[in-house]
């Protein structure tokens, strides 16, 4: 107990001196003049509304990516004391006194600086020497690509990071796995490895292809545990389930973490809502809340509302009727029924107020004590405007030939007979008698005579019907469509006809309080799938490129240029890095196969550890780069170079193990090693002189002539901006 | 993956144990069947490690039967035992000396007397009368009314017409290689059928036209299905039971049925499917025959019914992705096997490039030599082909045509994109609406041949009539700035600073001005690509860009279609990225020019490989071109393995004569189910394989079926139906059938096995196989009784909806989004 009496307290303090300097060198390269330039940045004017937003705590919805990259850079912000007030409107412009640049540039920074000795530490825990750990080191350092994206509000260097960590601590807990399992190094490399592979995700969904590789990984590995007969069962099964925990359930309860801050913070209305449902709309400060504030939660007859489409595509919008009546032949020579028009309509209109009528009864107000409208009741809608009744029949629509035309109905004293019953079917019903609950029911309206189903089929009319959306009878009700779906939004009771015009609401208990009623879980799946699912529309950009591209480095962009001095900041990879990490990943995979085919003759040219270190720094780090690469075929979306450097940073682990691997199984006489290493060290000089040479495209630090930017216009396909003399 | 390794193993552990040094000898290539024996060879050492079956020592064991199962069907039957017996007596006696101590307790258990020739010929007609009696009933069901109904049925009316412009020789273009549609109409052609019927829209009648030779056709193709799983899951199981289950379940599935009694392309693809797997699985069973006849007539017939699948859809594919698989695993087998010398290994993979690489690339050529043969008129798809393709068509205006070489100012020309099927540009008397930039007229591209797609070459700045015979002939060259004037509307083509209608960042491209006067907007550089100042301008060969003089962008087509006020036309933009794509680049195809010389276009005419190429573009562009619309209900492929929703084929109203294509529930369901228990049960082997579990040869044996065959299955399976999820393209029930077929066949080959596991675990034999018998029997008929229920989806139905209670049909509608 008192055994410092007996023995002297030491501490003993080993220091790698080279990663100290390599993070010293990085944090410099990174953070040297980082609030240079004050202006905007190219994709800083895409992400800085999203601080604002934060800062101001308004609701949007991002289709790029989960919001915990987001929410990183808004952080920096918070903590430099930003307060929002800024316009972020195009690139060039420059930033007002309260924003701070340094700070909100700060942690992408960091993490870009971060990931160099992280580079190290990954090479020396894959078994290989400690020089192969420099040289990765030394070529994230210098690689120009890495140091642009990093210096600025953007988020492929937290991604990087988050990547790095993920290999990296698995790899640790891999390492610890062989002595000492269980062990509270164990346990933390095991469950950083969850907590990094979730943030990957949280960054940016590209982040699951590397999440899904440490798993497939580590499956593996268990699955060699599985097999090992000298452990008990219940101790493989204590394997299994820790890894189940820290790499499955921790990092899926760490993404809903991310949400859950994500929209706890976010919790005023904003610009966006319109995109979610109704529901959610309400569950925010602000807005639609604010309307729907005490109107009463069960639909009765004689209820006034606007009905809006749950779908909401191509626009979210509300059911509508005017005046107009459709035209008696279309432009085709087709004829309509000639009533009252009714469309969807984007905008709030008094013209989207209906009135829910009971058949059997002549008032157009809600009796008292109300009557609930239920499940499978039937009703009539009135448009509260004209006071004429939704119907539909056998004429086609004007768009879409296969559906019923609904109109509102005018009587011309023609064989035409009203057909204006229908029967409510609420979709997301608990019990077969469930009432009608204004924002939450979703229900469909089916036509009682031709069992047509009131849908917003996605056209728009031309001019006569004033381009607003067709609305239809879907005569077959082919599945469950949520074009079908509609849900009350704005809701009032109207007592008798003396109180026309003066609003006055029912005492009823039941008032409607929805940000209590929408869960997180729906809140989140609601968010999540509308991300998924928003087709941003079409974005042809100047400088986007394909997969094919970046690999040879045919495209570049340009990030920012100042207008007086042309100094610019150019996306830009330095040329003999890239080229060489790709011959270097070429050649990995030739040798693998070569290996492979060999050992498949039992020739085994590598003792079985070098070959299996071979093969899990190939898997790692070449499958980094193949998961981080290849996905982009199959993607439709605009992409950029950008997208590239992910996959770029696994190829650079890889370069050096390739060499080291050359030099100590290749190489075979003492000759052929000293001209191996001269021509790596060439090769080096002639990396860090293009990445000097490259270096004012990288910090837009220096004015330049447009002599000097014409001998930096090494290939025709990049873009230098050359203004003309 | 895992039964894979411990193929691979073995083929090591034998040679590590049994190999003499250096053991390449002929005396190890060849009857590697005697020498691995084990039992026969080495007894001594064989029962010494039998019951050893730790994972570090006896792994040999395993392995050895593994190989021993795999190498010799002959024993692997003997020791599944049951109604199986020996078919060759040379192999049966060296068997029954070699199965070693279980197997020979359980051989005496199950036959105490040593199967007799007539008792085995007695068998063998036994078995080759229940194949009769499989495949008789496949087909009586198929052609059971198959003239019903007698009126175009759902896609009937596309493939039933694509018969007749084969029979007709008129060109169209059709998203789906030609085979299938080629076969329909040969068919047709065969049986009479004169290509008259014009198969406007499901629901004509067919009156006295000959449909019946088609649909025979198709339904003779999708009798054999049935067989076919027969022979592939007896193969794959060894088991007569499974292989008789996987037949009831197709049989009385009302899905396959119905997809194989109409004039679809569906029966044809899953036969050609069907055919490849069973050559496969055949010509896999011969591997211990290397280089025999039977061994090179699979292989080849494997090659062969790739092409089919392929030519008939691409969805065939998947199946030439399994073949491929399965291929390389053999492959890389072979490699690891040291008994064989590469000189061998080079020759193994040589017979598979020829067989399933260079003969299915020769034939499917040849499919589209014949396709390009036949339909030499000009037809319906003409637009969507390049100028040069189309001078190939009879009838065509470019058919023979002589037009003028050199582009002049004044000549009448049409302008064609160089990206397939984007077509010509276009103009007519319609303006842009409120809304969409400037209101001028429009310009499109339209695929079709149109007077409204002429346009006139004009200089930029005079108006004079170049056509005027007393003016010198003035030809265009690269470079010079020109205006084109639409013919019909004599308006200039006219670009300007405002947003496209669709592509917001590119300019609006419209027709302006009044009879040809218009101002500095009209202008336009014609530039040709590649080439230098000066040039002339050819017509069809010089790939030309337009670039707009004042605002420097280039004319282009979006690709995009126009909506109403369009007319459904593409979108026609002046882009101000200069990147060059095919979408800018334009060539010039008709071109009318009275003071020119006419020079023959023959010389154009492009060679077979292009055509080829060409036509390959064009239909992948037609696939991806078939998008869903967001507001349409459309089909997801996770409702298709739970029967979510059926398709109607035929009739919608109570007193129409009603088909439904639905696959029945029960079969559906019970292969839903199948599939979970498969994986359940294969990991549960898996992990008890890897923990070193001991298991008795018998359960060993079976587990082998079901990790191998079962394997095969379950990954054509997935090979059929997870690519659909990735698919952007509008999808429909009917593409799951081919992944349908499969999932059966998983079926009967995992019924079959865990019935036998379970009932291994009973005390007596007797009693094990009335349980297994008994379970077989109340799948098969349990099946049978849901076909007789549903029947009426597939042979049609007239009278209430089942939504009606009166209706007959009405106790059956157990999900509610079925519409019978």
């Amino acid at each position: 107990m008192l055994g410092f009496l007996k023995r002297p307290i030491v501490v003993t303090a080993e220091v790698n001196l080279n990663m100290v300097s390599l993070t010293v060198a990085s944090l410099l390269s990174r953070l040297w003049c980082l609030s240079y330039p004050r202006a905007v940045v190219f994709d800083e004017v895409y992400y800085g509304p999203f601080i604002s937003f934060y800062m101001n705590r308004v609701f949007f919805l991002d289709d790029s990516g989960p919001p915990l990259g987001h929410m990183l850079l808004a952080l920096g912000g918070y903590l430099g004391g930003f307060d929002g007030n800024f316009l972020w409107n195009r690139i060039g412009a420059e930033y007002t006194k309260n924003v701070p640049v340094w700070a909100l540039r700060l942690l992408p920074a960091l993490a870009g600086a971060l990931s160099v000795p992280m580079g190290y530490q990954i090479v020396s825990e894959l078994r290989f020497s400690h020089c192969a750990a420099i040289g990765a080191a030394l070529l994230l350092l210098i690689e120009n690509a890495l140091i642009t994206q990093s210096r600025l509000m953007q988020l492929e260097s937290l991604l990087i990071f988050f990547n790095f960590l993920a290999v990296l601590s698995y790899l640790k807990f891999f390492n610890v796995q062989k002595h000492s399992p269980f062990s509270l190094r164990w346990w933390f490399w095991l469950m950083l490895t969850g907590v990094a592979c979730a943030c990957a995700v949280g960054t940016r969904y590209m982040g699951i292809f590397t999440y899904l590789l440490v798993l497939c990984v580590a499956a593996i590995h268990a699955w060699h545990l599985i097999g090992d007969q000298t452990l008990s069962n219940v101790r493989v099964l204590c394997h299994v389930f820790a890894r189940a925990v820290a790499l499955v359930v921790l990092p899926a309860v760490l993404y809903l973490l991310c949400f859950y801050v994500h929209l706890t913070l976010l919790y005023r209305s904003g610009p966006h809502d319109r995109i979610m449902s109704s529901a959610f709309q309400a569950s925010l400060e602000g807005g639609l809340a604010r309307i729907t504030q005490g109107q009463p939660l069960e639909v009765a007859f004689g209820s006034q509302v606007t009905l809006k489409n749950v779908f909401g595509k191509p626009l979210p919008c509300w059911l509508h009727s005017h005046q107009n009546t459709y035209p008696i032949i279309y432009e085709n020579g087709r004829g309509s029924s000639h009533q009252q028009q009714v469309t969807c309509y984007p905008f709030k209109d008094i013209n989207n107020w209906w009135v829910i009528k009971d058949p059997e009864r002549h008032q157009l107000v809600v009796s008292n004590p109300p009557k609930p409208v239920r499940h499978g009741d039937v009703v009539q809608l009135v448009h509260g405007m004209t006071t004429r009744f939704l119907n539909t029949h056998d004429v086609a629509a004007p768009l879409s030939l296969h559906a019923q035309e609904v109109s509102c109905y005018v009587d011309y004293n023609i064989s035409m007979p009203a057909q204006n019953l229908w029967r409510l079917d609420i979709v997301n019903r608990q019990s077969d008698r469930d009432t009608w609950k204004t924002i939450l029911s979703t229900v469909r309206f089916v036509h009682l005579n031709t069992s047509a189903v009131l849908k917003l089929s996605g056209a728009h009319l031309p001019e006569w019907g004033f381009r607003q959306l067709e609305v239809v009878g879907e005569k077959l009700s082919r599945g469950q469509h949520e074009s079908m779906a509609w849900n009350v939004e704005e809701h009032h009771y109207r007592t008798s006809q003396e109180q026309r015009g003066q609003e006055l609401e029912l005492h009823t208990p039941m008032k409607a309080n929805f940000s209590l009623n929408l869960s997180f879980m729906a809140r989140f799946l609601e968010l999540q799938w509308r991300m998924l699912t928003l087709q941003s529309e079409e974005a042809e950009h100047r400088y986007s490129s394909t997969p094919l591209d970046w690999v040879t480095l045919d495209s570049n962009i340009p990030y920012w240029l100042n207008p007086r001095s042309s100094a610019q900041i150019h996306l830009l990879g330095n040329l003999v890095i890239w080229a060489s990490a790709s011959m270097a990943t070429a050649t990995y995979v030739l040798l693998f196969l070569w290996y492979l085919l060999r050992r498949q003759r039992d020739i085994h040219d590598l003792p079985e550890d070098v070959w299996q270190r071979w093969v899990l720094a190939g898997a790692l780090c070449g499958g980094g780069w193949a998961v981080n690469y290849l996905p982009f075929f199959l993607m439709e979306k605009t992409l950029f170079l950008y997208h590239y450097l992910p996959a770029l940073a696994f190829q650079l682990l890889l370069l050096p193990l390739v060499l080291q691997h050359t030099w100590d199984h290749l190489c075979r006489t003492q000759v052929q090693r000293g001209v191996f290493s001269a021509l790596v060290v060439t090769w080096y000089s002639a990396a860090c002189h293009v990445s000097n040479m490259l270096r004012p495209l990288t910090y837009g630090d220096r004015p330049l002539s447009p002599g000097e930017l014409l001998a930096l216009h090494w290939r025709d396909s990049w873009d230098i901006l050359i203004r003309k003399p | 993956m895992l039964c894979a390794s411990g193929r691979l193993l073995a083929a090591r552990a034998e040679t590590s144990l049994f190999a003499p040094p250096g053991g390449r000898g002929p005396a190890l290539r060849f009857p590697r069947r005697e020498l691995h024996f084990p039992g026969q060879l080495n007894p001594p050492l064989w029962d010494s490690l039998t019951g050893r079956l730790t994972r570090h020592n006896a792994s040999p064991h395993r392995r050895v039967i593994l190989k021993w199962g795999r190498m010799q069907p002959a024993v692997g039957r003997g020791l599944a035992g049951s109604e199986l017996r020996l078919r060759k007596s040379r192999c049966g006696s060296r068997a029954a000396r070699s199965v070693g101590r279980d197997g020979a307790i359980q051989a005496t258990a199950r036959s105490p007397k040593p199967p007799r020739r007539s008792s085995r010929r007695f068998e063998e007609v036994g078995r080759q009368a229940l194949l009769a009696l499989v495949t008789l009933l496949s087909f009586a069901t198929r052609f059971h009314r198959l003239d019903q109904p007698p009126h175009v049925c759902w896609d009937e009316t596309h493939f039933g017409k694509m018969g007749s412009y084969y029979i007709n020789r008129t060109f169209f273009f059709d998203v789906h290689p030609p085979l299938g549609k080629m076969l329909i109409g040969l068919a047709g052609y065969l049986s009479g059928y004169d290509g008259t019927f014009l198969f406007q829209k499901p629901g004509d009648k067919y009156e006295h036209h000959s449909y019946m030779g088609m649909r025979g056709f198709c339904a003779f193709l999708g009798s054999w299905l049935v067989p076919f799983a027969y022979l592939i899951v007896l193969d794959l199981s060894k088991s007569l039971p499974a292989a008789l289950l996987t037949a009831a379940l197709l049989i009385f599935d009302t899905g396959c049925l119905t997809l194989s009694q109409y004039i679809l392309l569906d029966p044809i693809l899953m036969f050609f499917i069907m055919a490849a797997m069973l050559s496969m699985v055949k010509y896999n069973s011969y591997a211990n025959r290397p280089f025999s006849a039977p061994w090179w007539f699979w292989l080849i017939l494997t090659g062969i019914s790739l092409t089919g699948a392929l030519g008939v859809k691409f969805v065939g594919l998947f199946i030439i992705l399994q073949v491929g698989l399965n291929t390389i695993a053999d492959l890389w087998h072979l490699f690891g096997d040291l008994s064989l010398s590469l000189v061998t290994v080079g020759k193994h993979l040589m017979a598979r490039i020829l067989c399933l690489i260079v003969l299915p690339l020769v034939l499917y050529m040849a499919i589209f030599a014949v396709h390009i043969m036949v339909l030499n008129k000009s037809g319906p798809g003409d637009g969507f082909f390049s100028s040069a393709f189309q001078a190939r068509l009879s009838g065509n205006n470019l058919h023979n045509a002589s037009i003028p070489e050199h582009l002049a100012y004044g000549s009448v020309i049409t302008v064609k994109n160089l990206r397939m099927a984007i077509g010509y540009l276009h103009s007519h008397r319609h303006l842009y609406p409120e809304g969409f930039g400037a209101r001028q007229q429009q310009v499109t591209t339209y695929l079709h041949k149109d007077y409204n797609n002429l346009w006139i070459i004009k200089k930029y700045n005079t108006d004079s009539d170049p056509l005027d015979p007393s003016f010198p002939v003035e030809f265009v060259r690269h470079g010079d700035i020109i205006r084109l004037e639409h013919k019909e509307t004599a308006r200039n083509l006219h670009s300007h600073y405002h947003e496209a209608p669709l592509t917001r960042k590119h300019y609006q491209v419209t027709g302006y001005g009044i009879n040809g006067t218009g101002d500095s907007n009209d202008f336009w550089r014609i530039e040709v690509v590649n080439r230098k100042f000066g040039n002339r301008i050819k017509v069809l060969r010089s790939r030309i860009r337009l670039i707009h003089l004042v605002t420097g962008c280039v004319l282009g087509s979006s690709g995009k279609i126009l909506p109403k006020w369009g007319w459904e036309q593409l979108e026609v933009t002046c882009t101000p990225y200069l990147k060059q794509t095919l979408n800018s680049i334009w060539n010039v195809e008709d071109h009318i020019n009275p003071k020119l010389p006419n020079i023959s276009l023959d010389v154009l005419q492009p060679t077979f490989p292009e055509i080829l190429l060409e036509s390959h573009m064009v239909m992948i562009w037609g696939n991806n071109g078939l998008k869903p619309k967001d507001n349409d209900f459309t089909s997801k492929p996770w409702h298709w393995p739970i029967n979510y929703q059926g398709l109607r084929f035929s009739g919608a109203n109570d007193t129409d004569f009603r088909v439904y294509l639905l696959g029945n529930p029960v079969i559906w369901w019970l292969n839903l189910v199948s599939i979970a228990l498969y994986l359940i049960s294969r990991s549960i082997i898996a992990i008890a394989m890897q923990r070193g579990a001991q298991l008795s040869t018998k359960v060993e044996e079976l587990t082998r079926v079901l990790l191998q065959g079962g394997g095969q299955v379950l990954l054509g399976w997935m090979l059929h139906y997870f690519p659909f999820f990735l698919m952007g393209r509008i999808l429909y029930f009917h593409h799951y059938f081919p992944a349908m077929l499969f999932s059966s066949m998983l079926t009967g080959i995992l019924w079959d096995t865990l019935l036998r596991l379970f009932a291994g675990g009973l005390a007596s034999s007797s009693l094990a196989k009335s349980v297994h018998a008994t379970g077989i029997l109340i799948l098969i008929l349990g099946t049978a009784y849901s076909f007789y229920l549903f029947h009426p989806l597939a042979y049609g139905m007239v009278g209430p909806l089942a939504q009606d209670p009166k209706s007959p049909m009405a106790g059956l509608r157990w999900l509610e989004s079925w519409e019978f």
